[in-house]
């Protein structure tokens, strides 16, 4: 299969689930719901005499994209099971890494729009000045996000016909993404002090980037062999 | 085919059978190691149980400078160090011995369970 | 596994390395800095070895049974994830036991202490997940097991990369003559107890499903 048309299927299948959000907005709007429930929460947790603490935010940051991240997965794949479509997609004449990475974009988007309503969130909750370097808190998110969702599209698309599939996903999820989670959180703590190290941000960015590598990698080879049945 | 079925079940429990013989010297083994680790060592620990404290007390002020520190701390507060030893490998051993033991609890039933089906497809062989 | 005829010469040996450990041991000599509480790095850095090989062993049986499906990989699979639970287990008591004393805490969140924890959790989930997973959790395991053994080096080199508390890599090629010897004769002496519980692990998987075989034929 060539390159044009493997991007090509990928995208058909983004498109596919661009458009049904866009439509029943559903999971985007329970997803986005849930993470800033989660803000609040910790938001709560975390404050001692009426001042939030100071680094708390970025973990609280990241705790909400990865327990938000593990929800979306789960509902996206619950999604294609009501109606088959995962069955379908398989029987399609198409390269199943092409569904993968058609999948893995949909739910990097998702994640991507309520990052981008997360954040300012905490910097307003927390008073903490996490906006001041975008480019690279981006950075950090997109590798981040990109490394989590790699391993849970992977694993929620094998999930969608196992027993106990919605407390399973976070406990197979969590143990491989937490060093994602740590790189993230590290990176992030850097970007909140007074006087930022770009050298070490760029170097968790670049552990990140790493990750990102070999997950996909992984993902891409196991996929379709953890596909058929 | 069900012959050969019988015939390699009844072969899998002669193996079986002696891979629980393997198992029994398994947690001899460790029962060995676990006893001799009490005596032997035991001597050398009881003579060197209290040269170590009195030893470890002089380097570790002077450990404080070189090696990460525990710091400032009064000779007094020092820790002895034959518990948490024991205590190390005590944990190690039981951890083996409770596996080992329990793969032969494991073993056992799978083998009186190969055995009972075999039986009962040798009954139904046979009466059919 | 190990071929039959093996047994019982590997069953011997290990025998020997296990009651000459403690001698061993104890002939060794007193590390400077840390004395008496250094004795338990002759438990604590094999069991980590034999932790390892089983997720190493997992891993590669894991992928065979992915991409080629032979069952006995499967089979493979399933016991190396419980003996890397197992010596994972006694690694993180005995080395927190042994921080205790010599760091002054029982726990610290650098690098090598946190991913081999992390290590240890994936194989635990692989457990769970092979327990409560249902049908499919067989091959689902297998590719968390692929993702536990591409983390094995990550853990390995973490602390030479990163400044940790956790000693380097460079300790076990520099232990002085008195030291070295005893640290191999536990060596081989857990990865011989490794490769028996193995074995052992390996058939009793394998009858469990010639029983399943065994239930399907007497259905019919």
């Amino acid at each position: 299969m060539t390159v044009s048309r493997f991007i090509r299927v990928a995208w058909l299948i983004v498109k596919k689930d661009l458009t049904i959000e866009a439509r029943s907005r559903e999971l985007f709007l329970t997803t986005l719901f849930f993470a800033v429930s989660c803000v609040l929460v910790f938001a709560f947790g975390f404050v001692s005499d009426q001042n939030p603490i100071g680094d708390a935010a970025a973990g609280i940051l990241w705790i909400a994209i990865a327990f938000a991240g593990t929800l979306a997965l789960g509902r996206a794949f619950e999604r294609e099971r009501y109606h088959d479509v995962l069955h379908a997609l398989l029987l399609a004449p198409v390269d199943r890494p092409a569904i993968y990475i058609g999948k893995l974009l949909g739910v990097v988007c998702l994640l991507a729009i309520v990052e981008i309503i997360i954040v300012p969130l905490i910097s307003l909750f927390f008073q903490t000045p996490i906006l001041r370097h975008p480019w690279l808190l981006g950075g950090l998110l997109a590798c981040g996000t990109l490394g989590f969702a790699s391993v849970g599209t992977l694993f929620a698309a094998m999930l969608v016909r196992a027993r106990s599939r919605d407390v399973l996903l976070p406990v197979l999820l969590y143990p491989i993404t937490i060093p994602v989670i740590i790189a993230g959180v590290r990176g992030t703590v850097l970007l909140l002090q007074p006087e930022i190290d770009v050298i070490m941000v760029r170097a968790w960015i670049g552990m990140l980037v790493f990750f990102d590598v070999v997950f996909i990698t992984l993902s891409l080879w196991t996929f379709d062999p953890l596909m058929t049945d | 085919m069900i012959d050969w079925m019988i015939r390699l079940a009844l072969g899998k429990v002669k193996d079986v059978r002696r891979r629980k013989n393997y198992i029994t010297t398994l947690l001899v083994i460790l029962a060995t190691g676990f006893l001799q680790t009490l005596t032997a060592s035991s001597q050398n620990l009881l003579i060197s149980s209290f040269t170590p404290l009195v030893v470890q007390v002089g380097q570790t002020q002077a450990a404080q400078d070189e090696f990460v520190p525990i710091d400032e701390l009064p000779p007094e507060d020092q820790l002895p160090a034959a518990p948490l030893l024991i205590a190390a490998y005590a944990f190690a051993w039981v951890a083996l011995l409770v596996y080992v033991w329990s793969l032969w609890r494991r073993l056992g039933s799978v083998e009186r369970e190969l055995a009972d089906v075999a039986r009962r497809i040798s009954n139904r062989s046979g009466g059919a | 596994m190990i071929p039959s005829r093996w047994f019982p010469a590997i069953t011997v040996m290990a025998m020997v390395f296990f009651a000459g450990a403690p001698l061993m041991i104890a002939r060794a000599p007193y590390e400077s800095t840390m004395g008496l509480v250094q004795k338990i790095f002759y438990f604590h850095v094999p069991a980590w070895i034999a932790m390892f090989s089983g997720a190493f062993v997992c891993g590669i049986s894991s992928g065979i049974y992915l991409f080629k499906g032979k069952k006995v990989a499967d089979h493979l699979a399933v016991a190396a994830a419980e003996l890397t639970v197992l010596f994972g287990l006694i690694g993180l008591v005995t080395g927190p036991l042994w921080a205790r004393k010599a760091w002054g805490l029982w726990w610290q969140w650098d690098a090598r202490l946190t991913s081999a924890l992390i290590l240890w959790m994936i194989f635990v989930a692989y457990q769970l997940l092979r327990q409560y997973g249902g049908p499919g959790s067989d091959k689902l395991a297998a590719g968390m097991a692929l993702f536990g053994m591409a983390n094995v080096p990550f853990v390995y080199w973490s602390v030479n990369v990163w400044r940790t508390i956790h000693p380097t890599t460079n300790v076990v090629p520099t232990l002085v003559p008195g030291m070295s010897e005893a640290f191999l004769w536990c060596s081989v002496a857990f990865v011989l107890i490794f490769l028996l519980t193995l074995s052992a692990r390996v058939k009793l998987e394998s009858h469990r499903a010639a029983i399943d075989r065994l239930y399907l034929s007497l259905d019919d």
